[in-house]
């Protein structure tokens, strides 16, 4: 059997209040890739459909999208795992290709979190986890985050600051990348101006620069078997590795809290599928919904030992000249998080990076890039390895 | 005909509690008594908190509860200065993990506890707590 390629990606600018229904968002990313990957709606065989149900007004949302983008008669299909159903519809629709289903999937992932009111959203969010044992004592994602990034403190003596340095690395990109929801320049300095909102607390430790911008948006992957993807494509960027894991929901079930677990547990599987490690990757896109976040996935894809993200940063070395740049196109903290469309969004920057195609956000050469895309607080986890 | 009595004493549980019904429910009369408690396989022996009324070690369901008791180390805290709805009133409030070696327990730490007063690794007690509405939980006490 094969390889699996991708040869089209597309993603809708992601901004607040997007002023149009989920389908007409859906239609902006998926019209990207189809164009990107030079094919018709005909030549796509099915459609895995992505988002959070919760932000969703429409019950199963896979039949009016796909109707919406002239993807019927074919098979669609609805995929979700909160903030990562995106990447994994890409291994379902890697599966779907490689036993032989379908010669060429597209991804369309999507979230329009203004759907509903921010009221209704409010009450969804407290809903984010264990709504039997955790939610009736008032928790909240910031707050999950809050609490690893306070173990991490705790055991390695990363500071507040430490975690500035990763929100302004992102913002230095949300600046440049035109599709960001989070334009603005922030600096070490806002962090501790009382004057400024980014230094407002959220989740103790946590403040407002820590967090990811909402916003709307959506996204589109198309992938092809080998064959159809060498017909149709000059420049398909193969799927080399593919991991996935989940964790307990409860934070007592867990044994680890200065880490992702699922992280862990999905890198190894795709470093050991790709026949790769950390070292090999030269560019990397990771799920930075908190600063913590990002700090977390570089000790647990092994970019830096347990504890040693913080000089990773502090250095530098994730920047787009450094030895492994991570989130060069905003991350999720300055270009948005619109949960279902994230995880394709992702996908894209790295194909792009790959071929050589990011403009102003290029790394020098990359030949092998990294996806880390996780649902809720470290509940499920996806990790994907791509290469030319 | 007489109307089917529900037993719904999990809407009892917390500020604002998304369950009603659950095999679990006990848990609820417990609290009322002042206990926090979680269960343990009859079968295989393994523990759960939060309490479970099947076993995912063994798949048997048969359960019996033990109290929640002595002093656990805590893992971590977060103070809120946003809350969900329905919480409003509460703020601010902390949500801690405390472990107890041979399980660990997610709750709130007690009123009136400042932030600057908790260190990761110290010890805390789980205590049953009465809301101002009537509400039950549990909260982490020093001990």
């Amino acid at each position: 059997m094969g390889r699996v390629g991708i040869i089209g990606v597309g993603q809708s600018k992601f901004v607040r209040g997007y002023p149009g229904s989920i389908r007409e968002l859906a239609f902006e990313g998926f019209k990207e890739a189809v164009e990107d990957a030079k094919i018709g709606t005909k030549d796509i065989e099915a459609s895995i459909i992505a988002s959070a149900p919760e932000y969703d007004k429409q019950r199963s949302p896979a039949g009016v999208i796909a109707e919406y983008l002239g993807l019927i008669p074919q098979p669609t299909f609805y995929i979700e795992s909160v903030c990562s159903s995106s990447s994994t519809g890409l291994k379902v629709a890697y599966s779907m290709v490689k036993a032989g289903l379908h010669d060429v999937v597209a991804i369309v992932g999507f979230q329009k979190m203004s759907e509903i009111s921010s009221s209704e959203s409010q009450e969804r969010m407290g809903r984010g986890a264990d709504i039997q044992w955790e939610s009736p004592f008032g928790t909240m994602m910031p707050a999950y985050y809050a609490m690893y990034a306070q173990a991490h403190m705790a055991k390695y003596g990363t500071t507040l600051e430490d975690l500035a340095r990763i929100r302004v690395k992102a913002a230095t990109y949300g600046q440049i990348n035109e599709k960001a929801v989070y334009r603005k320049e922030v600096t070490m300095e806002m962090f501790t101006d009382p004057e400024s909102n980014i230094s407002a607390p959220v989740a103790r430790p946590l403040r407002v620069g820590d967090c990811c911008a909402n916003a709307d948006g959506s996204s589109c992957i198309i992938v092809a078997s080998e064959e159809k993807a060498k017909a149709m494509c000059e420049k398909p960027v193969w799927i080399l590795g593919i991991g996935a894991a989940s964790e307990a929901v409860n934070m007592a079930g867990r044994d680890l809290l200065t880490g992702l677990s699922v992280g862990i547990e999905a890198g190894k599987q795709a470093y050991e599928m790709a026949g790769l490690g950390p070292k090999d990757i030269d560019v990397a896109e990771v799920h930075d919904c908190f600063t913590i976040a990002e700090m977390m996935a570089y000790e647990n894809l092994g970019f830096a030992k347990p504890g040693e993200g913080k000089d990773l940063i502090a250095s530098k070395e994730t920047y787009k000249e450094g030895s492994i740049p991570v989130n060069v196109d905003g991350g999720l903290l300055s270009k948005g998080h619109p949960i279902g469309a994230t995880g394709g969004s992702q996908m894209r920057t790295i194909v792009l990076q790959l071929r050589g195609d990011a403009g102003e956000m290029q790394v020098k050469d990359p030949e092998i890039g990294l996806v880390h895309n996780i649902g809720g607080v470290g509940l499920y986890g996806n990790v994907t390895i791509l290469g030319r | 005909m007489a109307k089917k009595e529900v037993d719904d004493r999990f809407k009892k549980f917390g500020t604002v509690s998304f369950t009603a019904i659950s095999k679990t429910n006990d848990f609820i009369t417990y609290l009322e008594q002042g206990k926090v408690m979680g269960t343990r396989c009859k079968d295989c022996g393994a523990v759960f908190f939060p309490p479970r009324s099947d076993c995912s070690k063994c798949l048997q369901s048969n359960m019996e509860w033990f109290e929640v008791s002595g002093t656990g180390r805590l893992v971590s805290f977060s103070e809120l200065t946003y809350g969900p709805v329905g919480f409003e009133n509460d703020l601010p409030y902390i949500i801690a993990l405390v472990d107890y070696a041979d399980y660990k327990v997610f709750g709130r730490i007690a009123k009136g506890t400042p932030y600057e007063d908790l260190k990761v690794g110290m010890g805390l007690k789980a205590v049953s707590n009465t809301l101002p509405d009537g509400q039950l939980n549990y909260v982490f006490t020093t001990p």
